[in-house]
């Protein structure tokens, strides 16, 4: 409903509206700057530098080169990767696959399952959870004198205590079915989305020509929603690198029995508390390394595949 | 059903089929739906019985003990709950309402201006959208420390200005359902750029405000690792600081019983804000998180 000479106006003035995309930006960019880009800047910088605590003295900063990473190297962290990968690999695999089977479920217009909105609120629901205070519940849950205990005692199924945060497999089960309890409804919504995004005429086609739920499901579904797996697999991994709420609370920090669930951010919190501000610096600077990987291959996949989801998205919302 | 006399034994196989498999699914969505739901469940019978009954199993039937279990722990001096509360509502509030509101100024920016830096600066918030913030805690924790910061709340929510993710959203948000036919319509009636985001577009972001509201109240108020560095006085401490606080205590001396209504006061509030919002929440995580 505009007048014909308000069109290039509005055009003439728009060269000069661009100095409000700087003012928008400037809350972001001074806030970026301040608590994101100086601290990264600097906790690598700190990697670099003899910078610890000694008793009551602070020794440092004094360069030292590459002196943190090489004893880094040398300690224990390797484990601590390892043990951090174990715990979300044991966690992630049962996770895609009950998320890939409810999704495939959710859409299947033969299935017709009712409640879905039911479903889907309930198995969302431990992703909100405070982690810490679900480890916590755990703990209290499973500790020696905790109710499962109490209850396996009392139905004779058990006439010791099980000492499950004694046992290795006990400890790394629990983080690992934790974590599976508060990822998989999530995984499961954003796979369902992108089943719904495949184009339904492929499935009309496949349905004329007698194709089987499940074939239908290998050789439609899986292919086509290949793209969402790989952000599930990437981003999971990078929540996986963090993984700290859990295994801190359950172990106390310790990372017991004998460091086997210490993750890597457990490692990294032993050292910022006892202000090795030097390791420290390292192991964050190695965390990070991995995970600008991780982002950059994240951010190819976006704008790779910026066109084909786009439309996608429209079709969904036609 | 009234078809199903007209069909050949064929068709009633494959719809018996059908029943048995779809049988099969709620079961497994039982088991499933029993799994997410029995720790919650648990949690709040256990907050009701005394440190006794706790031990001796788990009971299906609420307790006596609820409102006992509240008054000791609300009056245990070792564990300052009621601050705890308070300070975390306080910068998960706080952090819900920077998030939204400046990510839509910076999503703004990015979607209805065009200027130099607008490639890099989308460029840049999506390279930044996963990677974790621990990765820069140290620096971040001596930074806050070196300005007088070391031991206040206001570095848990003054760096929400800045959530990569959020202002994904919003981006994304814009992009479907705001038109640039309604800015360019304000400048014509004389409106000045600030004042269009806050009465015009601000309006019409508010479902998407509302999803990234919760998101970010929920994020922050379970956020754990960088608080843990960073409080030191017993009144500044968070919710998750807490919990880390009893486990650590020697439990056994402990009344279970104030333990759970502890985890309980954590984890029920967002529940109920959860159950009340879920229709929203759940549209909302595929927005954020994948596009389209």
């Amino acid at each position: 409903m505009k007048t014909p000479n308000a069109v290039p106006q509005a055009k003439k003035k728009r060269i000069s509206y661009a100095k409000w995309g700087y003012i928008f930006l400037l809350p972001f960019t001074i806030v970026f700057i301040f608590f994101q880009l100086v601290p990264l800047v600097s906790t690598i910088y700190y990697s670099f530098f003899k910078y610890y605590r000694s008793g009551l003295q602070i020794i440092g900063p004094i360069f030292n080169g590459f002196t943190n990473y090489v004893d880094l190297f040398k300690s224990d962290m390797f484990r601590y990767f390892g043990n951090t990968i174990l715990l979300w690999v044991i966690g992630f695999i049962p996770q895609i696959l009950i998320s890939l089977l409810l999704a495939a479920w959710f859409t299947n217009s033969r299935l017709n399952l009712h409640g879905l909105r039911f479903f889907k609120t309930v198995i969302y629901l431990p992703n909100l959870i405070m982690a810490s205070a679900f480890a916590m519940l755990f703990f209290a849950l499973f500790s020696d004198i905790g109710p499962v205990n109490g209850s396996l005692m009392n139905l004779g199924i058990t006439h010791s205590q099980i000492r499950f945060l004694a046992t290795v497999g006990g400890v790394r089960g629990l983080i690992a079915f934790m974590n599976f309890l508060m990822w998989f409804g999530n995984t499961t919504i954003l796979l369902m989305a992108a089943i719904l995004g495949i184009d339904p005429s492929l499935y009309e086609a496949a349905e004329i020509d007698g194709a089987s739920s499940n074939q239908m499901f290998w050789s439609i579904t899986i292919p086509l929603i290949k793209p969402i797996m790989a952000f599930v697999l990437i981003t999971s991994l990078i929540g996986g690198l963090q993984m700290y709420d859990v295994p801190q609370v359950l172990t106390n920090g310790t990372g017991a029995p004998d460091n086997t669930s210490m993750t890597v951010l457990m490692f990294l919190n032993n050292n910022m508390y006892s202000k090795n501000f030097g390791t420290a610096g390292a192991i964050s600077t190695v965390l990070f390394i991995i995970c600008a990987i991780l982002c950059l291959i994240i951010y190819r996949s976006m704008t790779k595949t910026d066109s084909m989801e786009e439309k996608a998205h429209k079709r969904r919302h036609a | 059903m009234s078809n199903n006399t007209e069909m050949p034994a064929e068709a009633v196989k494959s719809t018996h089929r059908l029943k048995m498999a779809r049988l099969g699914c709620y079961i497994v969505l039982a088991i499933l739906c029993f799994l997410c739901l029995f720790f919650f469940y648990m949690l709040i019978m256990n907050s009701s019985r005394s440190n006794f009954q706790i031990q001796g199993g788990f009971s299906f039937i609420f307790g006596h003990s609820f409102l006992i279990n509240f008054r000791d722990l609300i009056n245990d001096g070792s564990i300052p709950v009621v601050s705890g509360i308070i300070n975390s509502l306080i910068v998960s509030a706080m952090s819900a309402l920077l998030a939204v509101y400046f990510s839509s100024l910076t999503a703004f920016a990015i979607y209805a201006y065009d200027f130099r830096l607008k490639k890099f600066a989308f460029s840049l918030i999506l390279l930044i959208m996963v990677m974790p913030t621990q990765v820069s805690a140290l620096g971040f924790v001596q930074q806050m420390r070196a300005i007088g910061l070391g031991d206040s709340l206001i570095p848990l929510f003054l760096p929400a200005i800045a959530s990569p993710v959020v202002i994904f959203f919003m981006k994304q948000y814009m992009d479907s359902t705001l038109p640039i036919d309604i800015i360019e319509a304000a400048r014509i009636d004389g409106c000045n750029e600030f004042r269009t985001f806050n009465t015009i577009v601000m309006p019409i972001m508010k479902p998407a405000v509302a999803v990234q509201a919760i998101f970010s109240f929920v994020g922050a108020w379970n956020n754990f690792f960088v608080p843990a560095l960073l409080l030191d006085s017993a009144n500044k401490k968070t919710l998750p600081i807490l919990v880390m606080q009893l486990r650590s205590a020697d439990y056994l001396k402990f009344d279970m019983g104030k333990i759970y209504m502890f985890i309980m006061i954590a984890i029920i509030p967002i529940v109920i804000v959860y159950l009340l919002l879920s229709k929203y929440i759940v549209g909302g995580v595929t927005l954020g998180s994948v596009k389209g």
